[in-house]
């Protein structure tokens, strides 16, 4: 008998929807009503209008140069570490013998703490470090080298923690694309170059668009490796960094508030744009045909 | 590439695979063939034969472990896939999805910097021949399967290729499309005379397609011969028993007078033609269901009783199992108004009882 629309919209509840239950009461729980409730904060200043704190943060000489300072730490980490991880992403889409460790080896400092890691390179890249002490011995540069606690130090713990991540998450994309693609454009004359470029490249955008996002999102917030690793009261003054001050050295919780909402709808300008660059891609299943 | 050849030679191809516990096994072991331009040649084989390694290696898709590959004069084995400029078509037509029909059709030409203008009218040709005119604009996804292969084939035929290889380029469509889309490509590979290798698991489609049937097994050549040899006199056990004899009987060799051996079983005396030397006591014979004739003339010669223990109605005839009084099964092709149980005697033609060495 045919299954009229009747029938259809009779459909006994689907039970296991219950499943969603628990993930959605953490979200309204955790998420979005602290959001809300951070936002409404934002509008209750300790003095001044609904917008006191905005026109405070906008106009304040500490405060609103942290969103370029975030941004410039944040945006080329990711664009580096993005960049990188394609090339060898692509190259590891094959099996081979070595393909197994090599992921491991870049996958291992996700297994790092951001704090861990910033030990690490302060021991290691500091002016007594390895680094400079080899440098130093084996006679190739004999000055004084600053890689921590300034600008570099935070955008080389950015890269070294968000590798792994852009790399892992591309590393699903590449493979996901059927490889008969690359052997059906050789046949047509495309050398491995081209091969790339015409077949891989354009599926991957739309991945790659939301690595980017994923990973910068991620670099944005930046704080513990501004605060160990940079000079938190200067060039590595994120705006993470302004929100905590705010929060827990002036105790003013709207401020904070406010600064929070500000760097949230910062990030989301970003995602936005790169998202919507994304459709201009080619956006559905990557194989070939049917199965 | 130059596009003008007259043959494309293989000379022991061979192909190595790393098996299971590091032991080494031949996928295609020694393929030796000559491919003249005009000729439509099929591999036909079952799965893991080798036949769609041998593609990979003419594509260039897979390294050869040995021998070479010649179009006229030029060793191509050592050229990499986009240097041989073979079209060829791949069995879930691998389209690229994110091209429309147009550009998926134009990906060589691009590839190729041939002229815009160019490129226009020749996928418009192209498309013409596949017939599918009016779908330039769409994505592959919005295509059926039936026309996603129709791209795949203009997309391999539209740079005019010396040699247009297809890896089982029907098997994913559905009996009616199978048969209309086999026409096509048998028209297609007329209309451009260049030469085609096509692999296939299916005989139907060997033989109505090709000029040649390359049957393998386990990566070796069973037989190389036109559709009608195939069909009528398979090399050996493992060509007829593909090939659709499906009656395959071991019996012992009563007497051999030249090319007719009689054989016996229990309940069983026929005689029928050798096609290899046999050796030991006992042989298989093979014989087509549709061969064998169900008869009430019990003096004929050459026949078998026994019972009729299934019957499959295939509308035109039926499908009969019939089963000798000691169990041998024997598959008959008879008239439908036989009854399953009844009591039947059926008749093997000498000249088509095929007479092989047990494997």
């Amino acid at each position: 008998m045919p299954a009229s629309a009747d029938t259809l919209a009779r459909t006994p509840f689907d039970r296991s929807l219950l499943l969603v239950v628990p993930a959605a009461a953490f979200m309204l729980l955790l998420f979005v009503y602290p959001f809300l409730y951070g936002l409404a904060l934002s509008f209750n200043p300790k003095e001044g209008g609904a917008l006191a704190n905005y026109s405070h943060f906008f106009t304040t000489d500490n405060l609103w140069p942290t969103i370029w300072i975030t941004l410039k730490l944040a945006l080329p980490a990711t664009l580096i570490n993005v960049a990188f991880a394609l090339p060898i992403a692509y190259k590891m889409r094959v099996k081979t013998r070595y393909q197994r460790w090599v992921t491991m080896i870049l996958v291992v400092p996700i297994t790092l703490g951001t704090v861990l890691i910033a030990e690490g390179m302060l021991l290691y890249f500091g002016p007594r470090g390895w680094l400079s002490q080899t440098l130093q011995f084996l006679h190739l540069y004999e000055g004084p080298i600053r890689l921590t606690h300034n600008y570099w130090g935070v955008l080389i713990s950015l890269v070294i923690s968000g590798f792994p991540f852009a790399f892992l998450l591309i590393l699903s994309y590449v493979t996901g694309i059927d490889p008969v693609l690359a052997r059906a454009a050789a046949t047509l004359g495309a050398d491995p170059k081209a091969q790339f470029r015409h077949i891989y490249l354009p599926l991957l955008a739309p991945g790659l668009a939301m690595c980017f996002c994923l990973a910068f999102v991620q670099a944005f917030s930046v704080f513990p490796s501004a605060v160990l690793l940079g000079s938190p009261a200067g060039p590595t003054r994120v705006i993470s960094i302004a929100a905590y001050e705010a929060a827990f050295e002036q105790y003013d919780y709207s401020l904070a508030s406010a600064i929070a909402m500000i760097m949230g709808f910062v990030q989301l300008i970003i995602v936005a744009a790169v998202l919507s660059l994304r459709n201009v891609f080619y956006r559905g299943p990557v194989s070939g045909g049917k199965g | 590439m130059k596009h003008d050849f007259s043959e494309l030679r293989l000379d022991r191809v061979t192909r190595r695979f790393a098996g299971a516990g590091g032991k080494a096994f031949n996928a295609l072991d020694e393929l030796t063939l000559t491919v003249k331009r005009g000729e439509f040649i099929a591999l036909l084989g079952p799965s893991g034969c080798g036949k769609s390694t041998a593609l990979n290696c003419i594509a260039g898709l897979m390294q050869l472990s040995g021998g070479t590959i010649h179009l006229d004069e030029t060793r191509i084995d050592t050229l990499p896939p986009e240097k041989r400029g073979f079209g060829m078509v791949f069995q879930n037509y691998a389209l690229f999805p994110h091209m429309s029909v147009e550009k998926n059709v134009g990906f060589g030409l691009r590839m190729r910097d041939v002229p815009a203008a160019e490129i226009a009218s020749r996928v418009e040709k192209a498309l013409k021949l596949v017939q599918l005119v009016g779908q330039a604009q769409k994505l592959p996804g919005q295509l059926s399967g039936g026309q996603q292969q129709r791209v795949a084939i203009a997309r391999a035929i539209v740079i005019e290729p010396p040699l247009i290889l297809m890896d089982e380029p029907l098997s994913n469509l559905d009996a009616k499309l199978r048969i209309e889309t086999r026409a096509e490509i048998r028209r297609i590979h007329r209309e451009l005379d260049r030469a085609t290798i096509y692999v296939t698991h299916d005989q139907d489609e060997a033989l109505s397609l090709a000029d040649r049937i390359v049957v393998m097994k386990d990566g070796v050549v069973q037989q190389i011969a036109a559709p009608p040899e195939v069909y009528a006199q398979p090399a050996n056990l493992h060509v007829a028993r593909f090939m659709g004899y499906r009656n395959v009987l071991e019996l012992a060799v009563a007497s051999g007078d030249g090319d007719r051996v009689a054989l016996s079983g229990p309940d069983i005396s026929i005689t029928g033609v050798r096609k290899q030397p046999l050796s030991g006591g006992r042989a298989a014979v093979a014989i087509r269901p549709e061969e064998i004739v169900v008869t009430d003339d019990r003096a004929a010669g050459n026949t078998i009783a026994g019972r009729v223990d299934n019957v499959e109605y295939s509308g035109r005839d039926a499908l009969l199992d019939v089963v000798t009084a000691s169990g041998t099964l024997l598959h008959v092709r008879g008239a439908v108004t036989i009854r399953r149980g009844d009591h039947v005697h059926v008749r093997v033609p000498p000249e088509r009882a095929l007479v092989y060495p047990l494997d």
